[in-house]
């Protein structure tokens, strides 16, 4: 029985490797924002919400099926949150059921607390039916529909009622029947449980002349206490395959609704998020991805959605449309939200990948296999040279990685030399990128770099600017315009040194009241 | 030819070993380690001995040679590992057997032991017989193997074993256990739980599970409650164990004794072929090299230090492989070059491969030409009496006049960093004695030293331990018959990160 609410044709992983940027991509990202968002300070959201995250989809049919799942949840919240809570009540509650974390088990112990556990699950399994013979008809999703549809077909009443005789059996017993054979060195070996016999028909057949069969009875003394150990001994191998499968049958049951838990998570997840976006109301959508390799990017009203998380205003939007580009360069005015525009692209991207909705009015772009971000990192500024082998072995390691189709995020790299170095770096590793088809989206306040490539006319790239008014006021838009001299950072000095700025200006992109 | 052995073609190719003491330079050499590498965990078949007696002659050679080809094609080693496993069983069972006092318990024993041989020369004889063995060695044992396996003898043990256990798998019990007794009777067919459970929940399984069995000690022994559970299980099934008796009595001595040589004698093949596959997983070489006794032309691609690549390898780490060869007039290796850089280790790789070649065994390398030497001579410096220069010296003179005294023509002499704590003039001028003497002998050898002036006599080849051409202070552990060249020099800083144009559209892979 498989739970399939994330992947239409196997079970969610929560064990796998996430790719080898994720620190990189939860920094640069800020993904924890976003996550606290979703996450409502549950760890248990927060982790499968990041790993579904992290875990990008490379397939539009995968990306549309949860993107129908999520869409059912969305007009069902009430019932995704129920089920999630049958879930979450089942697997807290087995680790209440005493003898979970004692070491020194018995198969006595072991059968006992497995059957308490299957009882346990009957009773949710039960719930979990009311459930979905209640509000099944409300779901579309092919998801949601196919889940359903498997609960109601394996926990027919009929199959409830047998495992509760099982499990009742089980409990109960006058003696221990073990069947035997004479293995090596004629010691006893395949030890097994057996169900006794009827007690009603053993009388019948006596009463019919059927003899008792014949048997020889070994009685302990007293005080051997040896021998008592060694019976026990003997009744342990008897049992220990049976409680073996019954502990593990308990595992496998607790394991459906572990499942049932996660894939639900990351849904809930999405509702709280959804929530917490409507609040501010910040618009959503849910996004077109595209084929792999077929160089689109065009949206409307982007905003970075950990920015808006943060602050109280809502944040200032972008548009663009990007058709056959492989190399996106931003400049222009020192915080003037270039970095921020960056961080949106590289959020929705990944949240389009996950099959979650987006932070914008709409938003198309092809899927990359695998997204990358290259950001300074602020600490070390000590030490020039140290920093620049720091930035260049991550990049190194970036490449380890990279084929066609995935996605590099630059933000001010490599500019821990002087520029001209810095330049023909950023060249070379750019130019050897497109040629391999590697998407590149860069920040840089580089001026030769950028203004290099820019001379080049190449048609797959787009040079976008963070606008600043004559005035020397920033808008926070980014916007296409070519690569100026110089970054406005004099104004910025002004501000802060000498106080003369025009008007008090946010320190973040956000919108004029 | 009728069957000897398969260590040794003719008995007159037998060679004793020098007792229990370890012979000073296969220490030197750090043979002592390879050999205790090649045995661990093979004690039972006590080894020790066949690997202290190195071969007389290139035929005895060619034998193991042979057999050792032979083992490792997969099949062929599959069969007598199978062989080995099965009576490593019949001796162990044998063993129990011998020891315990209650009657059915040592008669079970009994039959599994002879299930275990029997399984063991029928599935030989079987299975060698389908390959067709080539070597002298295989070929002549199988044919004694197969007249062996087809006699009357063997053929009546098999046909009891077979019948006695088939009896007794018969013989099905229950044990129905309340409080403090339990009663013994003939098994009636009731069903077992556990096949229920796991049908029931059948459609909850997922892959991987958790083991829950509890560790209950699996002793051979049987406790007095097992014992009585068995006597009880042989009043309900008498005939089956009267059966069982009388078979024991008839098979008592079933072992042969020339099948449990070779049970012994073949593990000298297996040990040092375990411990081959063991290196060349981790990329190195092997190879069966062609031994000489005339010809001191000898060459290695690719040798390495054995017990260096053994340590290595437990520490997940590789060794570096070097080439060597004398050629014309050429007989000594004088070895020069910075400290820890690899100079001890290529003599003592040199003296292993020689003593290993002469084992029959094959040698580090992916190919090697190697001499059939008399006796090998090594002189290491001793750690002990460094503070007393001049009875170390002393010392030193003493053990290499005697060494110089037994060497002949056809010995093997590995001298590392002789002299080294005297005087630097005293050690030219002794160094250049001693280098003489072996000059005169003609007898291959490796001279490790720290000075140069030592390389340019007759007959000598110098060869430097190399250090990284862009950085001096590190060894590459190369030794070569050039001198170092290399100088440092700058790389552009994307380079060394690989991170150039061209090097990107290397490493990204269209």
């Amino acid at each position: 029985m498989k739970v399939l609410l994330l992947h239409g044709d196997r079970s969610f992983d929560m064990g796998g490797e996430l790719p080898p940027n994720e620190q990189a991509l939860m920094q640069d990202v800020e993904l924890d924002v976003l996550l606290g968002a979703m996450a409502r300070e549950d760890k248990f959201l927060y982790q499968v919400a990041r790993r579904v995250l992290l875990s990008s989809l490379v397939d539009l049919d995968q990306i549309l099926y949860r993107q129908s799942t999520l869409k059912d949840s969305l007009k069902n919240p009430g019932v995704v949150r129920d089920i999630y809570r049958v879930a979450e009540e089942t697997t807290a509650g087995e680790k209440g059921i005493w003898g979970m974390y004692n070491p020194y088990k018995s198969t006595d112990q072991i059968l006992g607390r497995s059957v308490k556990v299957l009882q346990l699950c009957v009773g949710k399994l039960k719930e979990l039916r009311a459930i979905v013979d209640q509000h099944s008809g409300e779901f579309e999703s092919e998801g949601f529909r196919a889940l359903f549809a498997m609960l109601k077909e394996e926990l027919s009443d009929e199959y409830l009622a047998s495992v509760q005789s099982l499990l009742n059996g089980l409990e109960s017993s006058d003696g221990t029947l073990i069947r035997a054979e004479l293995g090596a060195g004629n010691k006893g070996t395949k030890y097994a449980l057996c169900r006794q016999p009827d007690k009603k028909q053993g009388r019948i057949a006596r009463v019919f002349g059927t003899n008792e069969p014949r048997q020889f009875t070994y009685s302990l003394d007293t005080n051997d206490n040896t021998g008592t150990e060694m019976l026990s001994q003997l009744r342990d191998r008897g049992i220990n395959n049976v409680s073996n499968t019954l502990a593990q049958s308990s595992d496998h049951v607790l394991g459906f609704f572990t499942s049932l838990r996660t894939e639900l998570a990351f849904y809930v997840a999405c509702l709280n998020l959804s929530d917490a976006l409507a609040r501010k109301g910040e618009p959503t959508c849910f996004p077109t991805p595209l084929e792999r390799g077929s160089r689109a990017l065009a949206f409307e009203g982007l905003y970075d959605a950990c920015l808006t998380l943060k602050l109280e205003q809502r944040v200032v939007p972008n548009d663009l449309s990007a058709e056959g580009k492989d190399l996106v360069v931003i400049t222009g005015a020192n915080r003037g939200g270039k970095s921020t525009f960056l961080r949106s692209v590289g959020l929705a991207l990944l949240m389009m990948q996950c099959g979650a909705f987006v932070p914008a009015k709409s938003f198309a772009s092809d899927m990359c296999t695998g997204l990358f971000t290259h950001f300074k990192r602020e600490e070390d500024i000590t030490m020039k040279s140290g920093k620049l082998d720091e930035e260049l072995k991550r990049m190194s390691d970036i490449v380890d990685h990279l084929s066609p189709g995935c996605a590099v995020l630059f933000n001010e790299s490599f500019a821990a030399t002087n520029e001209r170095e810095g330049s023909e770096i950023s060249r070379q590793i750019v130019g050897a990128l497109l040629e391999r088809r590697v998407k590149v989206f860069f920040v840089t306040h580089q001026y030769e770099f950028a203004r290099s490539l820019y001379e080049k006319e190449m048609a797959n790239a787009v040079f976008l600017r963070a606008e600043r008014k004559a005035g020397g006021e920033r808008t926070f838009k980014v916007s296409p315009g070519e690569p100026l001299e110089t970054s406005y950072g004099e104004d910025l000095y002004d501000r802060i040194f000498l106080g003369s700025a025009p008007s008090p200006e946010p320190a973040a992109p956000v919108t004029p009241r | 030819m009728t069957f000897t052995s398969i260590l040794f073609e003719r008995p007159e190719d037998a060679v004793k070993g020098p007792g229990p003491a370890t012979p000073d330079f296969l220490v030197d050499l750090n043979l002592d380690q390879v050999v205790e590498a090649i045995i661990v965990g093979r004690e039972e078949y006590d080894l020790r001995p066949f690997f202290f007696a190195p071969l007389k002659n290139v035929d005895a050679i060619e034998y193991r040679h042979e057999v050792m080809q032979e083992l490792e094609v997969a099949g062929v080693r599959d069969a007598i590992q199978s062989f080995a496993r099965a009576m490593g069983r019949a001796r162990r069972f044998r063993g129990i057997s011998g020891k315990v006092v209650n009657k059915n318990v040592k008669n079970g024993w009994f039959l599994n032991a002879a299930e275990a041989y029997c399984e063991a020369v029928s599935g030989l004889a079987r299975d060698l017989d389908a390959l067709t063995p080539k070597s002298r060695g295989l070929s002549s044992f199988l044919e004694y193997l197969k007249k062996y396996a087809e006699s009357s003898e063997f053929s009546w043990l098999v046909a009891d074993t077979k019948k006695v256990r088939a009896d007794l798998s018969t013989a099905k019990y229950s044990l129905l256990i309340r409080g403090n007794q339990f009663s013994v009777r003939k098994y009636e067919g009731e069903p077992e739980y556990s096949a229920e459970v796991e049908k029931t929940f059948q459609k909850f399984k997922q892959g991987a599970v958790k083991d829950y069995r509890i560790e209950i000690p699996d002793y051979l022994d049987v406790n007095h409650l097992e014992e009585a559970a068995l006597d009880f299980v042989a009043r309900l099934y008498p005939e089956v164990f009267e059966g069982l008796d009388g078979y024991c009595a008839k098979h008592a001595g079933f072992l042969d004794g020339k099948v449990a040589t070779f049970d012994r004698e073949i593990q000298f093949y297996l040990a040092t072929l375990d411990l081959v596959a063991q290196l060349r997983e981790t990329g190195l070489q092997f190879c069966y090299p062609g031994v000489s006794d005339r010809s001191k032309e000898v060459s290695s691609r690719e040798g390495f230090d054995l017990a260096l690549a053994i340590k290595l390898m437990r520490e997940k780490s590789s060794v570096v492989t070097n080439d060597f060869f004398l050629k014309g007039e050429e007989r000594i290796f004088v070895v020069n070059g910075p400290n820890q850089g690899g100079k001890t280790t290529f003599a003592r790789a040199f003296g292993q491969m020689h003593y290993l070649a002469n084992l029959g065994c094959p040698v580090p390398g992916r190919e090697a030409q190697l001499f059939l030497f008399d006796r090998i001579f090594t002189h290491f410096d001793r750690e002990e009496d460094i503070s007393d220069l001049r009875s170390k010296l002393e010392d030193d003179l003493v053990r290499i006049h005697s060494i110089l005294d037994k060497c002949t023509p056809s010995s093997i002499v590995i001298i590392n960093e002789l002299f080294s704590s005297s005087a630097l003039p005293d050690a030219v001028f002794l160094g250049k004695k001693v280098l003489e003497r072996i000059i005169q002998l003609d007898c291959p050898c490796v001279y490790v030293t720290f000075l140069d002036e030592l390389s340019t006599l007759d007959k000598t080849v110098s060869v430097l331990s190399m250090v990284r051409p862009d950085n001096p202070e590190v060894c590459t552990f190369k030794i070569m018959r050039r001198p170092a060249d290399g100088l440092a020099y700058a790389q552009s800083i994307a380079n060394k990160y690989r991170l150039s144009y061209a090097n990107i559209k290397e490493r990204i892979r269209s």
